[in-house]
């Protein structure tokens, strides 16, 4: 196993364990007792078995997961963080149509594989996110009177 | 005979409507690369709140088992499976349609499937009730270790790592204890007022399911979809059932076979078809021919991935506990309607449990005659680009989540647990160990801590969940599954070192 995935293991198994103990510490000191009981049991069998992960990773014995290649960081990088902007912020933010709106067509300007230089590829993004945009306010706000936030522009 | 008194449900205007709805719309996702038939129907859910418990259903069941068929359309004109459950279907379909048989390949997929799903549609019919039936005497510690029994047989069975996958389970156990104590109305892990009443298993369910997804597109890059689609020529359906027919003997080998690992919680279609095809070329007069485009591959990879469909739902049915994740997102479908499957549905909620089956039977025959008809159309819909396909899902996500209870706690749990899924994929961890940990969560504890009250009364703890044959069995199953696992991870883990020595 090369170093990348090797460290990206001890990071990611290194998390789960401290959620794992965490979490047992917090079962077993809780009180009341009678309402840790459950989570006192499924907490002690997550914690052997975080720790015993986080070993093998340390040990750089984990067999399963490729972890993430620098390519596929770079590449999801920009998408993810337009995501977490929208999902976390913007769409409260800004209210759920226009997030959505604009999330939308940042991501399928980031993603399609069109030329960005081309005028008649971006007209064609505006037309996909125009019609994604009809057909969830036809689903969720006309079918299913789903009330969103309100809307920063409308 | 008690489905037949229902069957007329089905063809009630609304019903039957969305089941045509589900069928063709579940054809054209499950013909769509990167569109599972888990995250379909979880992304459907949302829609279903509006509608009556059984129409809810007969969409969300339609979806399923159209999804799976539609997988096929993919997987014989592109070359790439619409779902994990048609890897088998590409091996000769794929060389049918390069052969010039497309249309053929398309008729045969979709006529095997429906007879290997009407099949197992079947089995379910003739199987649920009488499991049902001696499910209800299950007591407190019967169903406190088939919950866990759920948990260990998905994440030890459907994780490439025992470990990992039991830990995956031990993490949805854990995020199902979070809120409030049912009994003390003590405050559990609630670390963020998103979490106060506890995490709902919808917006839960379409995170780990459809964001992963969302980000692997991210994660391919500005990549264009230039596969090419194979244009089918005209094929006699009538022929197509001439070969099925002629070709029983794969059809059923498909359809045994699917039927069997169907029962098998936590083994998925995949397996399914991969197993059937395998065990079809060992039993076949051609076998030289597999591989090069034979109508046998087909029929036994499709008859057994649509098998499975109907059985994968008896242990949902009759002891609530899911036996796939599509199984489980069923599971959150029922219960966002306050009904919850076990022993007592069919006594409790005869009209939803049979009217929903029925139309699993119906639905298997609309979607073989919308299959050989839709195909074309959705191929085309299968060349969607990645990047529309992701902002889509994203889009849907988001407003299916909020959706549920109108709050935006459950967006954000959504995508912090699609995000987190996503990471943990990546390091070998599977969600459909977390989703059942989390869902038969509260089975779990609600039978252990009534188990425990009885036990303290009575014969003590040790005694009330270590005694009983029904204990013992439960109890030697989930030993097992865990050490059959351990045996096969140990057993490649060997021959893959001594190939690694040889080469």
């Amino acid at each position: 196993m090369s170093d990348l995935p090797r460290n990206q293991h001890i990071i990611a198994s290194g998390v789960i364990a401290t959620i794992g103990l965490t979490v047992a510490y917090i079962s077993f000191t809780q009180e009341p007792a009678a309402a840790f009981l459950f989570p006192r049991l499924i907490s002690s069998v997550f914690a052997v078995l975080a720790i015993w992960t986080f070993l093998k990773a340390v040990l750089g014995r984990t067999k399963v997961g490729n972890g993430l290649s620098g390519e596929a960081m770079k590449n999801l990088a920009p998408g993810l963080i337009v995501m977490v902007i929208y999902v976390f912020w913007a769409a409260k933010g800004l209210g759920f149509y226009t997030a959505t709106a604009i999330a939308f067509f940042i991501l399928l300007s980031l993603y399609d594989p069109a030329p960005h230089g081309e005028i008649k590829s971006w007209g064609k993004r505006v037309l996909i996110t125009a019609g994604f945009m009809v057909v969830i306010y036809g689903l969720f706000a006309q079918l299913l009177y789903v009330f969103t936030p309100r809307e920063i522009f409308f | 005979m008690e489905f037949l008194f229902y069957m007329d449900e089905v063809f009630a205007p609304m019903n039957f409507g969305l089941l045509l709805l589900g069928t063709i719309g579940g054809l054209i996702l499950g013909a769509t690369p990167g569109l599972s038939p888990t995250m379909a129907v979880a992304l459907l859910i949302p829609f279903t709140f509006k509608l009556e418990p059984q129409q809810g259903l007969i969409l969300l069941g339609a979806a399923y088992t159209s999804t799976v068929a539609g997988g096929a359309v993919s997987a014989i004109l592109l070359k790439i499976p619409g779902a994990p459950a048609n890897i088998a279907t590409t091996l000769d379909g794929h060389a049918m349609a390069l052969k010039g048989e497309g249309a053929k390949a398309l008729q045969l997929s979709f006529i095997s499937s429906a007879i290997g799903g009407v099949f197992g549609v079947l089995l379910l019919i003739f199987l649920t009730p009488v499991l049902a039936q001696w499910a209800l005497s299950f007591g407190p510690s019967h169903l406190f270790w088939l919950a866990i029994l759920g948990v260990t047989v998905i994440g030890t069975l459907d994780s490439s790592s025992v470990v990992k996958g039991l830990l995956s389970g031990c993490i949805g156990l854990w995020l199902a204890t979070i809120g409030f104590d049912d009994i003390m109305g003590a405050q559990r892990f609630i670390f963020h007022s998103s979490v106060s009443g506890g995490i709902n298993v919808i917006p839960a369910l379409i995170g780990l399911f459809a964001i992963p997804q969302v980000i692997a597109m991210f994660a391919k890059g500005r990549q264009s979809n230039d596969a090419e689609v194979i244009v089918v020529q005209k094929h006699a359906v009538s022929e197509a059932f001439r070969e099925v027919i002629k070709r029983k003997k794969a059809l059923t080998i498909g359809t045994l076979i699917g039927s069997i690992i169907g029962l098998i919680p936590g083994v998925g279609g995949q397996i399914a078809g991969l197993v059937a095809y395998d065990q079809s070329k060992k039993f076949s007069s051609e076998s030289e021919k597999f591989g090069t485009g034979h109508s046998e591959g087909v029929i036994a990879a499709e008859a057994a991935n649509n098998a499975m469909v109907g059985p994968s739902l008896v242990p949902l049915l009759t002891l609530s506990i899911p036996g796939s994740p599509t199984a489980a997102v069923l599971l959150g479908g029922l219960l966002i309607h306050g009904i919850f499957p076990g022993p007592d549905l069919f006594i409790n909620y005869p009209k939803v449990a049979w009217t929903f089956i029925d139309s699993m039977l119906i639905g298997q025959i609309l979607m073989c005659v919308f299959g050989l008809y839709v195909a074309g159309l959705a191929a085309s819909v299968a060349r969607v680009p990645q990047s529309v396909m992701a902002a889509v899902v994203l889009g849907l996500a988001v407003f299916g989540s909020y959706s549920v209870q109108n709050t935006m706690g459950d967006v954000y749990v959504m995508g912090a647990l699609g995000l987190s899924m996503y990471f943990l994929e990546r390091f070998g961890f599977s969600a459909a160990p977390l989703v059942l940990g989390l869902i038969l969560g509260p089975i779990a504890e609600a039978n252990f801590i009534q188990g425990s009250m009885i036990a303290n009364a009575t014969v003590g703890t040790g005694t009330y969940f270590f005694t009983g044959w029904l204990n013992w069995l439960l109890i030697v199953i989930v030993v097992a599954s865990v050490g059959y696992s351990v045996w096969m991870e140990v057993r490649n883990r060997r021959y893959t070192s001594k190939e690694e020595i040889l080469s």
